[in-house]
């Protein structure tokens, strides 16, 4: 269930930098208590004259109780909103909304789950991975990106996991390759009964083909752009096939971030599917 | 919305776009920030009537939300028949007519832009509708002549105007050299068109003083709404602010209130359209608290 989000003024901690990203702890009560895995925000950037008007989407990547409740946010500047971000300092103040979304859902019982991340994607699968490892679970992790200093946390997975498989694209770290070139060997290995991934699509989409190759369920963190982030606006959408068989386009706000995997039809991401609800001259609508 | 605040403070809540059968809208990507501003083609993504009727408006009644309800079509007999299956659904407090939509009998052509088939809307759904619940139509900048198309829709049988829709924007993304949205263009909204919509209330409120008017396009501040209240709008609805302030409604409201207060208001009726007029003479026009649109 989605838990009920605030907006909050917090006041940024610690600034730092860890590789190629940017990260942000922002002391944020109220947001801090209702994270669970898998939860984003919507940050205000430019502050309060900006011309930008909609809020820029993060991953929680860290939630500590310290001043109240902190958040902590790892980030890659991409335009100017993120730009900004990077700009600010310790005692700074960044309006926040959240938590947002849908968590990952986590098993009921003890069973063997690997973490998949690609880029800053992984930022969201270390909670995930204390929450699974409380209930009991052994967690692997597959974290890859183009290059070295493009893996985000390498070293606490190492710490955490059974096992950490690294790839880069440029072989900088690791192995060789895409994650989804390592994955089928970390499943068979660890006999893993769930694959949790959060990173770009392309990734997503070759995540959930090898995890149907091995019939395991396969729960994927989608990046989509939005503008709102709280459902009302519906620019976030991608086809996800429902449990009636029946093709939807669907929030990935409000209705994701998480998914599964096998029900995203990661080849339609970008169009209306021909037969999704609703779609033009299709056989719904 | 209901999360954030209290729904039943807000004067209304305006519906998206209602149309008879479920639509997916257009692809992704459908949304492109811009200067002050954002372009969006959702494409009037819905359930379809039925599936509002049943899930959404209830729920709306249920918190006590008065609800608009917008509908969109692309024939006259659509609208028409919209409205007639809104009729007899308790809870709709007014149904708004959105002329954006592009007329399938007319190549594609929007509603709005031409004061003869926008008539012909709003008078067939004016018949379909209960006498009670008023019609607002809603009209778009995107004209030759504004006061033309307002006339024509009032003729036509609208209780009140909603100005404005978002008038049709394009960006190009320099570095994939591709425009920004897959359907090419957009509907620019936010404060990049309160000067736009400024205009439009005005012209408008200037031609046809009686007529209410429903002021939107780029409220995110009392001043704001404060600004198309003096210009001649009666009421006023925030869409994109939202976006950014998940509370812009309530806080918008109380901004207003006090500026109101400020300035020696006693109702928010005596501030309406002050701005066409010297100080002193008197007020006109009728009082509805805010709305939020979306
Ligand atoms: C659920 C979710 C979680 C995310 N988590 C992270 C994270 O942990 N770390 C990180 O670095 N990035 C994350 N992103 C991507 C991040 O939101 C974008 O990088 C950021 O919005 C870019 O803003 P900008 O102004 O710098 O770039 P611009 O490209 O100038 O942005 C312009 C507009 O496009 C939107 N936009 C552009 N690209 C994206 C995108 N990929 N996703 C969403 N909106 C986009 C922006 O919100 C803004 O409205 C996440 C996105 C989503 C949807
Ligand atoms: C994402 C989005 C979706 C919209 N959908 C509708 C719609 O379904 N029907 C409609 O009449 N107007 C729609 N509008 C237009 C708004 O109601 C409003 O007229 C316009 O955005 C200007 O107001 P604003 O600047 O406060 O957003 C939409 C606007 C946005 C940004
Ligand atoms: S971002 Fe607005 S509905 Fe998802």
């Amino acid at each position: 269930m989605a838990a009920s989000p605030v907006q909050v003024t917090g006041t940024v901690l610690t600034t730092r930098r860890v590789d190629a990203y940017h990260a942000l702890t922002v002391v944020a009560p109220g947001v801090a208590d209702r994270t669970r895995p898998g939860h984003f925000v919507g940050v205000a950037v430019g502050g309060p004259s900006t011309s930008m008007l909609t809020r820029r989407a993060f991953a929680i990547h860290d939630v500590k109780p310290d001043y109240g409740g902190t958040v902590e946010l790892v980030f890659t500047v991409r335009g100017p909103g993120t730009a900004w971000l990077a700009d600010l300092r310790a005692r700074d103040t960044l309006d926040l909304v959240g938590p947002l979304g849908r968590p990952f859902p986590l098993p009921r019982d003890p069973c063997t789950c690997v973490l998949v991340g690609g880029e800053y994607g992984s930022a969201s699968l270390f909670a995930l991975g204390d929450a699974l490892q409380q209930r009991g679970c052994r967690i692997d992790f597959v974290l890859g990106a183009p290059s070295a200093d493009r893996v985000f946390g390498a070293l606490r997975a190492r710490r955490m996991g059974e096992t950490t498989t690294l790839t880069t694209e440029d072989g900088s770290l690791g192995m060789r390759g895409k994650v989804t070139d390592v994955l089928a060997g970390v499943i068979a290995d660890a006999r893993a009964d769930v694959v949790y991934a959060c990173g770009p699509m392309a990734m997503l989409q070759g995540v959930t083909a090898v995890g149907v190759e091995f019939d395991i369920p396969v729960q994927v963190a989608v990046e989509e752009a939005m503008a709102c982030g709280i459902g009302v606006c519906m620019t976030c959408v991608l086809p996800v096939i429902g449990d009636d068989g029946v093709t939807r386009m669907v929030r990935a706000c409000t209705d994701g971030p998480v998914f599964r995997g096998e029900r995203v039809r990661f080849e339609d991401v970008g169009t209306i599917p021909f037969d999704a609800l609703g779609a033009p001259g299709g056989r719904h609508a | 919305m209901a999360q954030f605040f209290d729904v039943t403070r807000l004067g209304a809540f305006v519906t998206r776009s209602i149309t008879m059968a479920p639509r997916a809208g257009r692809p992704t990507p459908r949304m492109a920030e811009t200067p002050s501003g954002l372009l969006n083609a959702v494409g009037l993504q819905g359930p379809g009537v039925e599936a509002f009727l049943t899930q959404e408006l209830p729920w709306l009644a249920e918190r006590g939300a008065r609800t608009v309800v917008s509908i969109g079509g692309g024939t006259v007999a659509e609208y028409t028949a919209l409205a007639r299956r809104l009729a007899d659904a308790p809870g709709v407090t007014a149904v708004e007519v959105n002329l954006s939509c592009p007329n399938v009998e007319d190549r594609g052509r929007v509603f709005a832009r031409d004061g003869s088939s926008a008539a012909e809307v709003v008078a067939s759904v004016r018949a379909a509708t209960r006498y009670d619940v008023p019609v607002i139509a809603k009209l778009t900048s995107d004209v030759a002549d504004i006061v033309a198309v307002a006339r024509s829709c009032v003729d036509g049988g609208a209780d009140a105007l909603a100005m404005i829709n978002t008038p049709v924007g394009m960006s190009v993304d320099v570095d994939t050299m591709r425009p920004s949205l897959a359907a090419g263009t957009g509907g620019l909204s936010g404060p990049a068109i309160r000067p736009l919509a400024v205009r439009c209330v005005w012209q408008v409120h200037a031609a046809l003083p009686g007529v209410p008017i429903i002021g939107m396009g780029g409220v995110t501040t009392g001043r704001d709404a404060l600004e198309f209240v003096l210009a001649g709008a009666c009421a006023v609805a925030v869409g994109s602010a939202l976006f950014h302030d998940p509370y812009a409604c309530p806080r918008i409201q109380r901004e207003l209130e006090e500026l109101l207060t400020e300035r020696g208001f006693d109702r928010l009726a005596d501030a309406v359209g002050l701005a066409h007029h010297p100080p002193g003479s008197g007020p006109r026009g009728r009082t509805d608290l805010e709305e939020s649109s979306l």
